[in-house]
């Protein structure tokens, strides 16, 4: 997605010059995040979660199913998957993340699944029958939606996690607690501070065993681990990918001393960035806007740097990049909508409504507010938007 | 020249990140359910352009 929205960017900024977008998957761009839920409720393919191409896209080349494998930045080329090389005068990595997967403890070929991609979501759904024993490894939201998914399909549904409660980090004590009682209402066993450590199955997992010698038989695994950076093509060159492409408030890519790449630039899910009104750090933001946003401002940047107009260029680098982190979670009837970075708050207080209905909570840190969070309420959510942030006074 | 905009509500989720894009033209009522002009000014059209790439349920449209 980023990919395709720094494309369209490009395009509809006055660049005109040879455009080329590759990607490892075999489909043109599509959209996730329908994946967890009408992907793997009722049978719909890539058409239907197709990304409708802009004209403006007619004369770009697509390189599907093939992805980068290796670079060379001084060179300014990357290698595909099938041996073949590519020259870029510029760079944009917008290479996501992939699943972090159990592969140390070895598994069975068949009933183990990740939920990430299309194809992942569709493998899924032909296993989520009523009746089945399903068991998701990791309650963080992806693992939760699964959860809920696959409960509404007719599955039982326990899930593993290794904190005392789901969610814990990104959503704080509070919504944790009530998120997992209201999961529970609906037949949903947690098994909290827990690992597996061990898939049980010749050629198909019957179940797992837990670091308390407790053994789940299950007939699907769901692994719901978090996910990685798509980094690994960059090795070799000196360039900061610890924990992410490290770029700076322009997205130039950032060599291990910290000058940047010219030439070379990341966005999104795979871009660890700063974001200023919250602290001097950089971070990761696995979330819905930042892709999109990041790829407008890239776009922007590398069009007016081909063109004419210095004055529009230095405007565009200027324009501080503060985009308001956002995220929206839909279990069950627990429909989740937040603003900012619920993870920065030490001091989480209910705002509006009430514990186990529809409530809204703030995140705050120095008596300021750095996140928002809501079940249910979302037009009170939304008020809330423009006073995330530390550079606010408190009210 | 009059935008038409056809938003597919058996898709729309209500998850209202059109708002802040384009809030003249969608807004959330008292409900929490989107609401939205079927016609805006063409002066809106960059940021309807915007609510379109953003929708995550890839819901909103320009009826040609």
């Amino acid at each position: 997605m980023g990919g395709l929205r720094a494309a369209e960017t490009l395009r509809n900024s006055g660049y005109s010059g040879e455009l080329v977008v590759i990607g490892d998957e075999p489909h043109a761009p599509y959209n996730r995040p329908p994946l967890s839920k009408e992907v793997l409720a009722v049978h719909v393919d890539h058409a239907a979660v197709a990304f409708t191409l802009s004209p403006v896209l007619d004369d770009v080349t697509w390189i599907t199913g093939n992805g980068v494998v290796s670079s060379n930045l001084d060179d300014h080329t990357v290698t595909l998957a099938d041996g073949r090389v590519v020259e870029f005068e510029q760079l944009i990595i917008a290479t996501g993340l992939r699943s972090r997967r159990l592969t140390e403890l070895g598994r069975p070929a068949r009933g183990v699944h990740a939920i990430r991609t299309l194809d992942d979501a569709i493998a899924l759904r032909e296993v989520l029958v009523p009746g089945a024993r399903v068991v998701v490894y990791g309650a963080g939201f992806i693992g939760c939606e699964a959860a809920a998914t696959a409960t509404k399909l007719g599955t039982q549904v326990t899930v593993v996690g290794k904190g005392p409660v789901p969610m814990l980090r990104p959503l704080g004590r509070q919504l944790a607690d009530d998120i997992q009682r209201r999961h529970e209402a609906h037949g949903v066993t947690f098994r909290n501070n827990t690992r597996i450590v061990k898939i049980l199955g010749d050629d198909t997992v019957t179940g797992v065993e837990l670091d308390n010698g407790e053994v789940l038989e299950c007939d699907v695994l769901i692994e719901a681990l978090g996910s990685l950076p798509n980094v690994e093509f960059l090795t070799g060159n000196d360039i900061d990918i610890e924990s992410g492409v490290h770029v700076n408030g322009t997205f130039h890519a950032l060599r291990a001393d910290g000058t940047p790449w010219p030439d070379v630039f990341a966005i999104g899910d795979v871009a660890r960035f700063p974001i200023p009104q919250f602290d001097p750090h950089t971070r990761r933001v696995e979330h819905w806007n930042i892709p999109t946003e990041m790829a407008r401002k890239v776009g922007r940047l590398i069009a007016l740097s081909h063109g004419e107009d210095a004055d529009a260029h230095a405007a565009e680098v200027a324009k501080e990049f503060a985009p308001i982190p956002s995220f929206w979670s839909d279990q069950f009837e627990v429909s989740l909508l937040s603003y900012g970075l619920l993870d920065q708050g030490d001091d989480i207080r209910l705002l509006e409504g009430e514990v186990g209905g529809d409530c809204l909570y703030g995140y705050y840190r120095d008596g300021k507010m750095v996140g928002v969070c809501g079940i249910g309420l979302r037009q009170r959510v939304m008020s809330y938007r423009n006073k995330v942030g530390l550079n606010f006074e408190p009210e | 020249m009059t935008l038409k905009i056809h938003v597919d509500m058996d898709k729309c989720q209500h998850y209202g990140q059109c708002v802040f894009d384009a809030p003249s033209v969608f807004r959330l009522n008292d409900d929490d359910k989107l609401e939205y002009q079927s016609t805006a000014d063409d002066s809106e059209r960059e940021n309807i352009q915007l609510a379109i790439e953003i929708c995550p349920m890839q819901a909103i449209k320009f009826v040609e």
